[in-house]
């Protein structure tokens, strides 16, 4: 029984994981967007494929090129560079050209978290930012809206439009929900909202599509339920009480629910772990104010749609959210931070 | 957000891995059949070293006091098999480090049996007798941390304890030896639950078991005569629900005060191979020369639960079991969430040693580390409700004095952390070696 001994390792305990890992939790979230971007496709055809692809295509070339050479490309493996293309590509609108869906891509990867330190070291949602850089250079390209296609092949020819030239834009452009309310005072029937049928930025119409995803979300524990349902309460509490003190002027609950970018931001970049506090107490202050600053913007600012800004807002406030909502130590009185 | 109270009683926050028990939970104790060499580290305890009382060359019996405690917090350690000191000096101890023991050669012709000290009159003795018994005993807390039981017992004036919690929770996955130990002698748990809590003066004895061994928790419940202040309460499978103060906030609903112990809040916690320990001290006359292992993990032939004795080398106790499958890559003592990797087959089985865990390839294989993302699910694990990703990130950076303004010597090292961490980060390793930084740096010269 002269066996040689084994050559044992010394990894120190714990041994085992429980499974999840941070591709994987990256992987679900795409997962969990695929209905929402099927009825992107579903509704505004080949348009979306152009934008969406030009989006992921601008944030993958932004990942590979600013990598360090040893290690090019080992970043892609944990998807957040397709995620972020994708979800910036759900908030554009679909008739945008192809080459500003690319240009928002690379800014959302490069400015959004390459220059942060990379995965985990940004302060605000890449994919947001690149919206917030596209609709501060192109205005109006940002928020032109083309109707719903009529068949899957027709294009829009701003789609196409070359590079710094001037698109010529539809004749027809159908409004937004929320910029017929603000502007027209005209309210869309909810049916429509809920299911879709309205005008819009690509993944933002079906508030359906968009919750499955985040059910689905949910039950793989990859999403801090915490923020979805304040960023909700808050904007149908908030929204409430407004209609009950003019239910002419201000939209209902339920319109500032399925209307415009809510859910999608509620579910998808709200939530983002990097992006939003890791306490829990702050995960309730963190959504909170995304719900406030969401109605405030919407009924008095100056733009139809404020879901992006308020997130973004309260990104920046997330280091110190949970500066002063670290969880109370067991055993130790409440002042412990 | 507080979760409701559905099933079992439990503390809030923790992680569920795979239980893995199932290899061993059905396999009674066997004993572990005598070898050669025995190795008995003077420091296996936490606190001061024992001071050997035997030269070498001298003769032993099993059972006979080799060495005698160094000071309060330390213990008397008892010869785990009768033949000859073969040297007192420095030897190679699990951590790897060479540290004082006493190498004994068995005697392949003696019998081994124990001339045991006749039953001791516990109830005439006083409690300071008793503590003092319970040290020259040499008993431990056997589930792994191995504190003197004795410096554990004994409470200050002023105190009053009115608990005793039995700690049968065995929350690591693949340990099995406190689960067999309950069932194959429930009589010996309650007698030596019933010594302490007299000695303690405690009203009450509670027995705390996970529920997944309601076999455990059935055969105690039918040995508790009538009138035994006795009860055994099925706690919910969850980690680290063992850990002493999870399980007084399980049993009753209270926090334990950082920096304070389980005293008090007037309950004392001691795990079930104490106990029975206890027992067969004063009322067979063996001190702690032997203990329950559990042999696990996919990388050994034969699983097994062993009645091992105390110095054996973990080779002896590998062979017995069949011997390593290819592949072995990694020996713990203890549980796999929180037990100790040896670097060779040839450390001894110690008091403290709950399991001898094999791992293979599988289990370590290298797992790639991503940044953190912030996810909170560490904070989430926590059963401190301590913040390991900042910890992590803070450890880092070597920013080890702002660690210890967070309560990072709060942390018990579970290992829930690192457990949950999607991102693969060793949090509780770095948080280690921080609090090994901080306990150990010199100060520089004021």
């Amino acid at each position: 029984m002269k066996k040689r001994d084994p050559d044992l390792l010394l990894f120190h305990a714990p041994l085992l994981r429980q499974g999840m890992t941070t591709p994987r939790a990256m992987r679900d979230v795409i997962y969990a967007l695929l209905p929402a971007t099927g009825a992107a496709l579903w509704f505004f055809g080949l348009s979306a494929v152009l934008v969406i692809g030009s989006c992921i295509v601008g944030a993958v070339l932004a990942e590979v090129t600013f990598a360090k050479r040893e290690t090019r490309g080992e970043s892609l493996r944990d998807a957040t560079a397709v995620l972020t293309g994708l979800l910036l590509g759900l908030t554009l609108p679909p008739g945008l050209p192809m080459w500003m869906a690319f240009l928002g891509g690379f800014v959302a990867i490069s400015l959004g978290k390459v220059i942060w330190g990379g995965l985990g070291h940004n302060l605000f949602n890449p994919a947001l930012l690149g919206r917030a850089f596209l609709l501060a250079t192109f205005p109006i390209a940002m928020t032109t809206w083309a109707p719903a296609a009529g068949g899957f092949f027709d294009v829009p020819a701003s789609n196409l439009a070359l590079p710094f030239m001037q698109a010529q834009v539809d004749g027809v452009t159908s409004a937004t929900p929320l910029g017929m309310m603000k502007f027209e005072q005209e309210v869309t029937p909810l049916a429509n909202l809920v299911f879709g049928r309205t005008g819009g930025s690509l993944g933002e119409t079906s508030g359906l599509l968009l919750l499955l995803g985040g059910i689905y979300l949910w039950l793989r524990r990859d999403l801090d339920w915490r923020i979805p349902v304040s960023i909700v309460l808050t904007v149908v509490i908030f929204s409430a009480a407004l209609t009950l003190v003019d239910g002419e002027r201000f939209p209902s609950p339920l319109f500032s629910l399925f209307s415009g970018g809510l859910m999608l931001g509620a579910i998808y970049m709200a939530t983002d772990p990097v992006t939003s506090p890791v306490t829990p107490k702050g995960a309730w202050i963190f959504g909170i104010g995304v719900g406030v600053l969401v109605i405030l913007i919407r009924v008095f600012g100056g733009l139809p749609e404020g879901v992006m800004y308020a997130i973004l807002l309260m990104n920046a406030a997330t280091p110190l959210i949970d500066r002063y909502t670290q969880p109370r130590v067991f055993g130790r009185g409440v002042d412990s931070t | 957000m507080r979760p409701l109270r559905l099933f079992r009683r439990s503390f809030e926050h923790g992680v569920h891995p795979a239980h893995h028990k199932s290899q061993t939970e059905d396999l009674e104790i066997q004993r572990v059949p005598f070898g050669k060499d025995y190795v008995m580290p003077l420091g296996q305890h936490i606190g001061v070293p024992s001071r050997p009382v035997v030269a070498e060359g001298e003769a032993v019996r099993r059972g006979q006091l080799i060495a005698e405690p160094g000071g309060f917090v330390s213990t008397a350690l008892h010869s785990p098999v009768t033949g000859t000191i073969r040297e007192i000096g420095n030897m190679r101890g699990v951590d790897g480090r060479f540290a004082p023991a006493i190498a004994i050669e068995a005697d392949a012709f003696a019998t081994q049996r124990v001339k045991p000290d006749p039953a001791m009159d516990w109830e005439s003795l006083s409690l300071e007798e008793f503590i003092e018994a319970v040290q020259m005993a040499g008993i431990v807390g056997m589930g792994g941390a191995a504190f003197p039981s004795h410096v554990k017992l004994s409470v200050p004036d002023g105190t009053r304890i009115r608990h005793l919690l039995v700690n049968g929770a065995e929350c690591e996955p693949y340990l099995t030896n406190d689960h067999r130990l309950m069932l194959e002698r429930p009589e010996a748990l309650l007698e030596g639950a019933e010594i302490v809590r007299r000695k303690l003066g405690a009203e009450e004895t509670i027995i705390g078991v996970e529920a997944n061994k309601p076999d455990a928790i059935e055969i105690i419940s039918e040995h508790i005569r009538p009138g035994q202040p006795v009860r055994v309460v099925p706690l919910k499978v969850k980690y680290p629900q063992g850990a002493e103060k999870m399980m007084i906030k399980s049993v009753f609903g209270k926090e334990v005060p950082a920096g304070q112990l389980p005293r008090d809040v007037e309950v004392n916690v001691n795990n079930v191979g104490t106990i029975v320990a206890i027992a067969d001290y004063f009322l067979r006359g063996m001190p702690l020369i032997e203990r329950v292992v559990t042999v696990a993990g996919p990388g050994v032939t034969y699983p097994a639960n062993l009645i091992v004795p105390l110095g054996t080398p973990v080779r002896d106790v590998v062979r017995f079991c069949g011997g390593l499958k290819g592949g072995t890559r990694e020996i713990i003592m203890g549980g796999p969430m929180m037990g100790r990797p040896i670097a060779s087959l040839d450390v001894p089985v110690l008091k403290g040693c709950s399991g001898v865990l094999v791992f293979t390839e599988e289990q370590t294989a290298r797992r790639k580390e991503y940044p953190c993302i912030r996810c909170g699910r560490c904070l989430e694990a926590c059963p401190y409700f301590l913040n390991p990703s900042r910890f992590a990130r803070l450890a880092r950076a070597r920013m080890f004095d702002e660690m210890k303004a967070h309560h990072v010597f709060d942390c018990v090292e579970c290992g829930c952390c690192t457990f949950a961490c999607p991102s693969n980060i060793p949090i509780v390793q770095l948080i280690r070696t921080a609090k090994d930084d901080l306990t150990h740096r010199k100060e520089p010269e004021a």
